[in-house]
């Protein structure tokens, strides 16, 4: 147990009245940097990085680890309130955290994904403590042929998901995939279906895409159904909190689940974001209420929500003990422990110990100090629902356009977004589903790249994503998501049961 | 998701969900076929060295998209797809739509301005153009109150202009009333 | 063009000369400026743009705030477009990497160094070449021995980018190599590539120190040579064994190769000699501070300054190799166009 007196000892650095007023801080600066989109974590860690140059490096990363929680929950907060995720991994929150909201619900929606995010965050804070050499061993297996096996396993779990027209799912995954495609290609340096405009070098973030499909696309079909947003009705009950917890502990599984996604997606490092897609997928398909995913099922949100926050944490680790980031933000927090005169890597554990230590016992604090603080709001949030529309629609679009333009401070991306609001709306109302065509666009890339790194270096024998039990195994699973429906048919068919089993 | 049943009692039908379908499975045909163009131009085969070529990826997910749409349009011309011949939007609703989509489209040329060829109108910055676009939306959508409007339109980029320029350092597009300010 | 280039150039050095004493009178920024970096968040290059800007806020050496902006769309294409359209605004500067001569050379983007100002050298990075410390080469001469002797693209290396630096490095490897090639796995960061190596899938890498100097320190990384005319100066232990110092030049081993990376300043085209004058100053300064000798000493950097007319010309020299390496690797897009001939 040394670990234990290691930990306690990082307690005591940590608690100390400065470091708790940066968390505070840190939390507070986070939310509102995760509820304005385009000020994403890694940019808003990126921009307040120099402010801490000059404090100790202790409580300078306690202070930005706490942005990163912060905007790690702020995220939430606009995914539920407006369908307007600001990071990637709160698409999935999106789901069915805005029907909830939308049935007046937002505050039940709220508390369960605050709650949930700090379960996930604990439960790999945890892992951290204890195992932290033991799983970074782990992560060095992942070459390019593991890596596409886990996006694959991301997309097969996705598809048939949808009960529209499977061609239209797969019309809407391929745009996506093709959208992502736009650009410089990183494997050979060669531009793609730029047909020579510079816009477009930099491709289509999805970012973009996020705030036009579901932002603004929501708005115009708000306007369609005359102006009311059902929303609006909410009362805002004092107690939510209490309630929506009592309803939280028979999902124990899927939050176990998803603890256990999210932890292995951060420490691989695949990212917050297929483990929030996996999650959600795999909480529907177990689910007994698996059907209404997707109209307001509390469990759709605490699924990702988890996922997310136990990657989101996870990813410290890579990080920490191998010097390779598991997320952007946890890249621009490398480049601070560098600054600050930090090594990241193998040694940093032995030749850091006051340093590590009090992160990640700062790692626990911040995580419950956060939950406390969003918390106390989720009557206040849920009240921005209250706001007349003749007010929110327009602010939503001012807001909407400023996130478009700071991804990549250029006008042409909020024309881009316009396109994509008016698309969102169509595509909506004519039944293309929208969740495979995001994951299509955050993902796209990612997995293209890997599979064409992997056929590199096997010169283009495909057994490679067979060749040993890992990258095989991954695969194996991914073959069984992506046939789940045929599956289930058959097993159905056996047992005689009801057909009701392909959905 | 939203095709609930406020739309039909809404007047006259603009469109059918068929007539929207065939629209939309020929725009995804035509981005498939943009697609396949530009990846006929990169080479989708094996590259000696390079791996699979640039145009591999791009090419067989554009077959795919456009194996996908051709389906979907057949099925929408044969008409079976059920309730194909409901409405997709009725005029009034469509209306109600362009009341936002037209302003808002509007305030993009705002923010950054007009350049097409012998059009050019320098933009107004983003938050100038958000004050406008927040106050006249407030009045002649929302029906509310001028003062009222005005404040609110005034107040949300003024929070966004302390926030973005002062507190984080994001620089936002600027017009002449800032270059007036000195910023 | 070229003729109002070096009249401005001889301009800028003449400033130069007398900015120590007209330097209370200078020209000061009188909004934020703006720093771009055409590359993403958490690279070398934004590592030092970064540090750069919390040495100026913290050192106080500048009245108005410093901006860091991260446009690396098409491999940094975005971040040079926008600062060949912003002529004549001296608030914006760039810290540019190789990507300002390969990028238009690879992708046919049509920029070049001669479209911005030139401001200042700040350093050059080094390169490493990097083998898994299980492998069983000692030194460079074995590794690429071995590689000799096995099937052509039975190795594979690892670096950052396709058609970029880490690339022009193998290929320039290859000619020792000739005929056996490696197989070159580009990869998104060079943290990514140091950490595959560590995992064994791929054989080597030729990562900045910057990149791989933990794996190293925590003995799971092995350096075989470094691609500079000289052995590093830094001669402080970095594992309990070995410095920077150490490590022998590849040209020592063998492999007549030398490589080093541009970590420079520039300006849009068009301001004024008083403007660059005032940038030059402001990082004469950063220089000056005791963090500036510990970053440079962490990354074994070739800490190098040069300005105006030198500066210049090393640029010019440094376009045109790059130039002919592409050529000779194959790297030039269709449209690339050739250096103008001097």
């Amino acid at each position: 147990m040394e670990e234990l007196s290691s930990l306690m000892h990082g307690f005591a650095v940590v608690l100390t009245p400065f470091n708790l007023f940066l968390m505070c801080v840190g939390i507070l600066l986070g939310v509102i940097i995760g509820v304005l989109p385009g000020l994403g974590g890694a940019n808003g860690v990126a921009i307040l990085l120099p402010l801490t140059f000059s404090m100790p490096p202790t409580s300078a990363i306690i202070m930005l680890t706490c942005i990163y929680w912060g905007a790690l929950f702020g995220g939430a907060i606009t995914s539920i309130l407006f369908n307007i995720p600001g990071e990637p991994w709160s698409v999935a929150t999106t789901f069915d955290g805005h029907p909830m909201a939308q049935r007046g619900r937002a505050d039940e929606a709220l508390t369960a994904a605050f709650t949930s995010s700090f379960i996930g965050a604990f439960f790999a804070v945890v892992l951290i403590t204890f195992l932290a050499p033991v799983v970074a061993r782990f992560a060095l297996k992942f070459g390019p042929a593991e890596f596409f096996a886990v996006f694959f396993l991301t997309f097969a779990s996705f598809i048939g998901m949808g009960k529209g027209s499977p061609w239209k799912t797969l019309a809407a995954m391929c745009l996506g995939l093709a959208l992502a495609s736009v650009g410089l290609d990183k494997v050979t340096g060669t531009l793609r279906l730029t047909f020579g405009h510079t816009e477009l070098l930099t491709g289509f973030d999805f970012l973009i895409a996020v705030i036009g499909l579901f932002g603004i696309g929501e708005i115009l079909a708000s306007m369609e159904s005359g102006l009311k947003f059902q929303g609006a009705t909410a009362k805002i009950r004092m107690d939510a909190v209490l309630q929506t917890w009592k309803k939280l502990p028979q999902y124990w599984a899927t939050s176990l689940r998803s603890c256990a996604i999210g932890c292995w997606m951060g420490i691989t490092p695949g990212g917050a974001t297929p483990a929030s897609f996996m999650s959600y997928a795999l909480a529907k398909r177990f689910s007994k209420n698996g059907d209404n995913f997707g109209k307001g099922e509390i469990e759709g949100v605490i699924a990702p929500e988890t996922a997310a926050h136990a990657a989101g944490t996870a990813a410290m680790l890579p990080m920490l003990t191998l010097g390779i980031p598991g997320s952007p933000t946890a890249a621009v927090l490398l480049g601070g422990l560098l600054i600050w005169g930090l090594q990241p890597g193998p040694l940093l554990f032995i030749e850091q110990k006051e340093f590590v230590w009090g992160l990640i016992a700062s790692m626990y604090l911040g995580n419950v100090v956060g939950l406390i603080i969003v918390l106390t709001c989720v009557p206040l949030f849920a009240a921005i629902l209250r706001i007349p529309f003749s007010i929110i629609a327009p602010a939503i679009l001012v807001i909407c356009a400023v996130g478009a333009y700071t991804v990549n401070n250029s006008m042409f991306d909020v024309w881009l977004m316009l396109v994509f609001g008016l698309a969102g709306y169509v595509f909506n109302k004519l039944g293309y589903p929208l969740a495979p065509l995001v994951l299509a666009i955050v993902l796209g890339s990612k997995a293209e790249e890997s599979f064409r790194q992997a056929l590199l270096g096997s010169q283009g024998d495909l057994t490679v994503f067979f060749s040993n039990w890992l990258v095989g195994g991954i695969m194996g699973l991914g073959m069984v998501m992506l046939f789940w429906p045929l599956i289930a048919m058959v097993v159905g068919k056996i047992r005689g049961g009801t057909k009701s089993a392909t959905a | 998701m939203h095709n609930d049943e406020s739309t039909e009692d809404e007047g006259p039908s603009l469109a059918s969900n068929r007539t929207l379908e065939i629209i939309v499975a020929l725009l995804f045909l035509a981005g498939s076929a943009i697609v396949i163009y530009d990846s006929a131009r990169l080479g989708f085969g094996w590259i000696e060295g390079q791996g699979p070529a640039p145009g591999y990826f791009p090419f067989y997910v554009a077959l795919a998209m456009g194996i996908a749409s051709l389906v979907t349009l057949f099925q929408a011309l044969r008409g079976s797809f059920p309730g194909g011949d409901d409405s997709f939007v009725s005029v009034v609703g469509f209306g109600r739509v362009l009341t936002v989509l037209i302003p808002s489209v509007f305030y993009v040329m705002l923010i950054g301005g007009v350049n097409l060829g012998p059009i050019g109108i320098p933009g107004l910055g983003l938050y100038v153009a958000s004050a406008i676009f927040i106050t006249l939306f407030m009045i002649f959508i929302g029906k509310d109150n001028p003062l009222k409007s005005a404040l609110v339109g005034i107040g949300i980029p003024l929070t966004l202009f302390f926030m973005f320029e002062k507190w984080f350092q994001v620089p936002l597009p600027k017009g002449p009333l800032e270059a007036m300010l000195g910023y | 063009m070229t003729i109002q280039k070096t009249a401005r150039l001889t301009m800028g050095a003449a400033a130069m000369a007398v900015m120590g004493a007209t330097a209370a009178h200078a020209w000061e920024p009188t909004k934020p400026v703006e720093f771009v970096i055409p590359a993403g968040t958490g690279g070398g290059a934004d590592q030092m743009a970064r540090f750069i800007q919390g040495v100026i806020s913290k050192h106080s050496l500048m009245k108005q705030p410093m901006i860091v902006v991260n446009k690396g769309g098409g491999a940094g294409a975005e971040g040079f477009l926008e600062v060949k359209g912003a002529a004549g605004n001296p608030h914006k500067i760039i810290i540019t990497l190789s990507n300002l001569f390969t990028t238009p050379y690879g992708t046919g983007v049509p920029f070049s160094y001669k479209e911005m100002t030139p401001v200042a050298m700040l350093a050059l990075d080094q390169f490493v070449l990097w083998v898994n410390k299980d492998a069983p080469y000692k030194t460079a001469k074995e590794y690429i021995d071995a590689v000799k002797a096995a099937e052509d693209k039975k190795y594979k290396m690892g670096g950052t980018g396709s058609k970029q630096e880490d690339q022009i490095i193998t290929a320039a490897l290859e000619r020792v190599t000739a005929p056996k090639k490696f197989v070159y796995i580009p990869y998104k960061g060079g943290g990514e590539v140091a950490t595959q190596l560590v995992g064994n899938h791929v054989n080597s890498s030729v990562n900045n120190p910057i990149e791989a100097v933990a794996q190293w320190r925590g003995g799971a990384l092995r350096p075989l040579c470094i691609f500079d005319g000289k052995r590093s100066t830094y001669t402080a232990k970095v594992t309990e064994t070995m410095a920077w110092s150490d490590i022998p030049t590849c040209k020592e081993s063998g492999l007549p190769t030398e490589y080093q990376m541009l970590r420079g300043i520039f300006m849009p085209a068009g301001v004024k000699a008083e403007e660059t004058a005032f940038y030059v100053d402001l990082f004469k300064k950063v220089r000056a501070t005791p963090d500036w000798k510990e970053f440079m000493e962490k990354g074994a950097f070739n800490d190098t300054f040069m300005t105006g007319a030198d500066y210049a010309k090393w640029v010019a020299a440094a376009d045109k190799t790059h130039f002919d390496l592409m050529k000779e690797a194959g790297f030039l897009a269709a449209g690339a166009a050739a250096p103008a001939a001097k």
